[in-house]
């Protein structure tokens, strides 16, 4: 049995994975697929405390390796359950079933998709959510972005360096993203801003080769693209936890500062939290609390 | 082990005229989940010597990635007998790995 089993290997999870075993617990860490997270996507990190520049994979792979050097267990392994036996939890997973005193969930989120019908049979034949890793397929070719956050102007202003033309759609007349990305983008001379409108359709033979885009008073244009990148927001991994765990409305399970859930020792901690600030410094500092409040419930039991 | 690097002078013989079966990684220098990709390839590679795992990257050999079509990495292709037999895009797991190449 271990002290404290933590999902996820993300920033959230690894942090939380420092602090518990830096209090000596013995803890496993089950990662679905590899470790590091979301941020193993971006090149540069520009905002975390101390470092002026990292790539996504450098910051993941210190991070792990503090986290394994400490003498974290990890095993990828995805989690599809959990049960609560009181003070022992299960932690199912699409192989084992795993035994902890305490439990973080810190599953983090994953891309929105647009839900389009045959938008999954198309990716990786014109549809991806990350233009910093398929961007340079679309060198002299029209894309498309769709989103109105950061994470959609940053794309944008990727693509336009990359792309003959970029058309970014976004479904209100205002972006959410930063001013400052903003501005630069409407300095460029080859990206369109479509408004107050909707991707309605992905029109492919084998690969995408139009969308159709549909206003708010209805009226539909086709555009032609070789690619387009969505970027519509992320969503909570938490559905395999619903049945015990108390979500909210958008899936994020439900719980204050100190990181505590509903059910007495889970905890959460980073992107699957609800919160505003979903950051690299909030997940961490997400999973030191956790970690910590784990600790605390763990040492008063028996 | 470090994966078998792949150009477009030596695909005809390494991976299209293999005996055994090949996986082929599509990867680029600048692209993170690539990089947390190799590992796990290596150690398919190390666990599975009926296999070939081979790494083509898309900057140098971009012929290569237009030929198979590749426009979203990490793409991994399995070839047998010299034709492309499956595909998967993206990172995943190293369980997924072994399932597409129906390894253990
Ligand atoms: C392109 C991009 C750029 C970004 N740039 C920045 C930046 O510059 N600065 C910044 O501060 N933030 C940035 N962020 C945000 C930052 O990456 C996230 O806030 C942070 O990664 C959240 O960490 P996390 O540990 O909560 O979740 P995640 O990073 O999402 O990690 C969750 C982990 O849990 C695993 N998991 C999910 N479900 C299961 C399951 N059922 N079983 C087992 N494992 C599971 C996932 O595979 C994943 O590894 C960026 C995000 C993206 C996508």
């Amino acid at each position: 049995m271990y002290d404290i089993i933590i999902v996820g290997a993300g920033p959230a999870g690894l942090t939380a994975a420092i602090y518990a075993r830096r209090a000596s617990k013995k803890v496993l860490v089950l990662e679905a697929k590899s470790y590091g997270g979301q941020i193993i996507n971006t090149l540069d990190i520009a905002n975390y405390p101390v470092e002026a520049h990292i790539s996504g994979f450098e910051f993941a792979t210190k991070l792990y390796n503090q986290a394994k050097d400490l003498g974290t267990e990890f095993i990828f392994e995805k989690v599809t359950n959990i049960n609560d036996k009181e003070h022992e939890k299960e932690v199912v997973t699409t192989k084992n079933t795993y035994k902890a005193k305490a439990v973080i969930l810190a599953t983090g989120a994953d891309n929105r998709k647009l839900g389009l019908d045959n938008e999954e049979e198309l990716v990786g034949k014109g549809v991806s959510y990350c233009a910093t890793c398929d961007g340079a397929f679309y060198k002299n070719k029209n894309v498309a972005v769709v989103g109105g956050g950061n994470t959609a102007l940053e794309d944008a202003l990727y693509l336009t360096d990359i792309a003959s033309k970029v058309y970014l759609i976004h479904r209100r007349d205002e972006f959410r993203g930063e001013d400052t990305t903003v501005s630069l983008l409407k300095e460029k001379d080859n990206i369109e801003f479509i408004y107050n409108s909707n991707v309605t359709k992905l029109n492919a033979n084998d690969r995408l080769e139009s969308i159709e885009v549909t206003d708010k008073d209805g009226k539909t244009k086709t555009i032609e693209v070789s690619g387009i990148f969505v970027a519509v927001g992320r969503i909570p991994e938490n559905e395999n936890f619903r049945r015990l765990i108390n979500l909210d409305d958008k899936g994020y399970v439900i719980a204050e500062e100190d990181c505590n859930t509903n059910v007495e020792g889970i905890f959460v901690a980073g992107d699957n939290r609800k919160k505003e600030v979903r950051q690299l410094v909030t997940a961490t500092s997400d999973g030191a609390v956790a970690a910590t409040n784990a600790i605390k419930y763990i040492n008063n039991l028996k | 082990m470090a994966l078998v690097e792949i150009n477009k002078d030596n695909f005809d013989s390494k991976v299209l005229k293999s005996e055994s079966m090949v996986l082929a990684d599509f990867n680029a220098d600048w692209c993170g989940p690539c990089k947390m990709l190799k590992p796990i390839l290596e150690s398919i590679s190390n666990e599975n010597k009926d296999i070939k795992v081979v790494s083509i990257n898309i900057d140098s050999e971009d012929e290569l990635a237009e030929a198979y079509n590749v426009s979203s990495i990490p793409c991994l292709v399995l070839f047998d007998k010299g034709m492309e037999v499956k595909r998967s895009i993206g990172l995943v797991s190293k369980d997924a790995i072994n399932d597409m190449i129906g390894g253990k």
